[in-house]
């Protein structure tokens, strides 16, 4: 199960908000196949936000094919995302490179800067 | 009138007795079933008044409001309403409150729900009523108005006197009954960010007028915040709601009627931005969509 946090002062818009944090659950494997999100009443009685947004959110989870609506039981994820599950190699040699980095005097906004940008070069033109 | 409107309202007025000004005036809107509005707008603009005639605690001077499809006073068994004072009996306990809930709504009565609300606070039900704060009581007004599990809720200024972490918290109860039971919210404030999460309709109220009414999507998207020179072609055409000129620069929120010139720079603007727009030019045009809805039909 996810819990979603809203950050009222990001400029970005809520229910893209709660796409997002269910797609990067998703990447990291905390959620699986088969997992049920939480209903829209779970959802705003945490965050107090509107339930319409909860549902749209989730209709665009649904339109990408990640998600799947089952009529009075809730929604329920079809797929995951990505092949980079929370332990995987990938995770490790970042995770070597990122203590590099700062062993080399890199502050955060500096990796954050690299990273971004060999990002960049290697998936330019994909949609993020 | 079909029941997939909550409140609709048609060039209503009111005006507390012959010589005062009107509270309000030429209000004419509708809300669908089913959202969380919120009714915006400065002290004395005419929202307590608004949400009174919508209870049926008055009655109008000149036009009319439906609520529920038929009339304020015979909807009131499926309205919750909570006034600004939050008018309990002092001298009863929490847990006599809440009895006496249950003895005035016989048969849709939510005890286990109101008693949720209440113990939310850690209100002890022993307590008197006259021995709570003012965040205390209004969470107490309402748990009695949920109990009632009604169709549509009335709340003015429900969040005035709490303080942040519960503010948050009701507001979380209240949009759980919305997302649970389809219930339909108006609540009353003049600070915008309070509400502007948890509602997706908005009454702007200015003067004893609305000035915007719709959902706050529609009404973002019908906007623009937009800046250019100020000697360029202009804004002729669309509806200024403000503009205002720095040096060579101008900038505006206006409603556009077709496309800008191509060097004006423009963005949606946010709720609050919106609001404050049309608070602060009291002569710019309302935009309220029923209206238009009903000329087209």
């Amino acid at each position: 199960m996810v819990e979603y946090r809203i950050d009222r002062h990001s400029g970005v818009a809520t229910y893209v908000q709660i796409v997002q944090q269910t797609k990067q659950a998703l990447r990291m494997g905390l959620l699986k196949p088969g997992d049920r999100l939480p209903t829209a009443r779970e959802v705003v009685e945490a965050t107090a936000i509107n339930p319409n947004t909860v549902l749209k959110a989730y209709r665009e989870l649904e339109r990408e094919g990640l998600v799947e609506a089952r009529r009075g039981l809730g929604t329920f994820v079809r797929r995951s995302l990505g092949t980079a599950p929370a332990d995987s190699p990938l995770r490790t040699e970042l995770e070597q490179w990122a203590g590099r980095a700062r062993a080399a005097g890199l502050e955060r906004d500096d990796v954050a800067a690299l990273f971004t940008a060999v990002l960049d070069t290697h998936f330019q033109g994909d949609p993020t | 009138m079909s029941s997939d409107t909550a409140l609709r309202a048609e060039a209503l007025g009111k005006r507390f007795g012959l010589r005062a000004r009107w509270a309000l005036r030429d209000c004419s809107f509708r809300l669908p079933a089913g959202r969380v509005c919120a009714v915006v707008g400065p002290n004395g603009a005419g929202k307590s008044t608004l949400l009174a005639l919508a209870a049926g605690l008055t009655a109008p001077t000149e036009g009319s409001v439906s609520v529920l499809g038929t009339t304020p006073s015979a909807a009131r068994p499926r309205v919750g309403f909570v006034a600004q004072d939050k008018p309990l009996y002092p001298q009863l306990t929490v847990a006599e409150t809440l009895r006496m809930g249950a003895d005035l709504n016989p048969g849709h009565w939510d005890a286990a729900g109101a008693e949720r609300v209440v113990r939310g606070g850690g209100l002890d039900p022993r307590a008197r009523v006259r021995s709570l704060s003012g965040g205390q009581r209004s969470r107490v007004a309402l748990a009695l108005a949920l109990g009632k599990r009604p169709e549509l809720l009335l709340l003015d200024e429900p969040m005035a006197d709490l303080d942040p972490l519960a503010r948050h918290e009701l507001m979380g109860t209240l949009m759980a009954q919305a997302a649970q039971y389809g219930t339909t919210i108006v609540m009353s404030s003049h600070v915008v960010a309070e509400l502007e999460d948890s509602c997706d309709h908005l009454l702007l109220v200015g003067d004893g007028r609305i000035r915007l009414a719709g959902e706050i999507d529609d009404l973002l998207a019908a906007h623009l915040r937009v800046s250019g020179a100020a000697d360029s072609a202009g804004l002729g055409g669309h509806t200024v709601v403000e503009s205002r000129v720095t040096g060579r620069q101008v900038s505006a929120l206006i409603r556009p009627a077709g496309p800008l010139p191509g060097d004006w720079r423009s963005a949606t603007p946010s709720l609050e931005e919106l609001v404050l727009a049309h608070l602060r030019n009291p002569g710019a045009p309302a935009l309220t969509p029923a209206e238009t809805e009903e000329h087209a039909a």
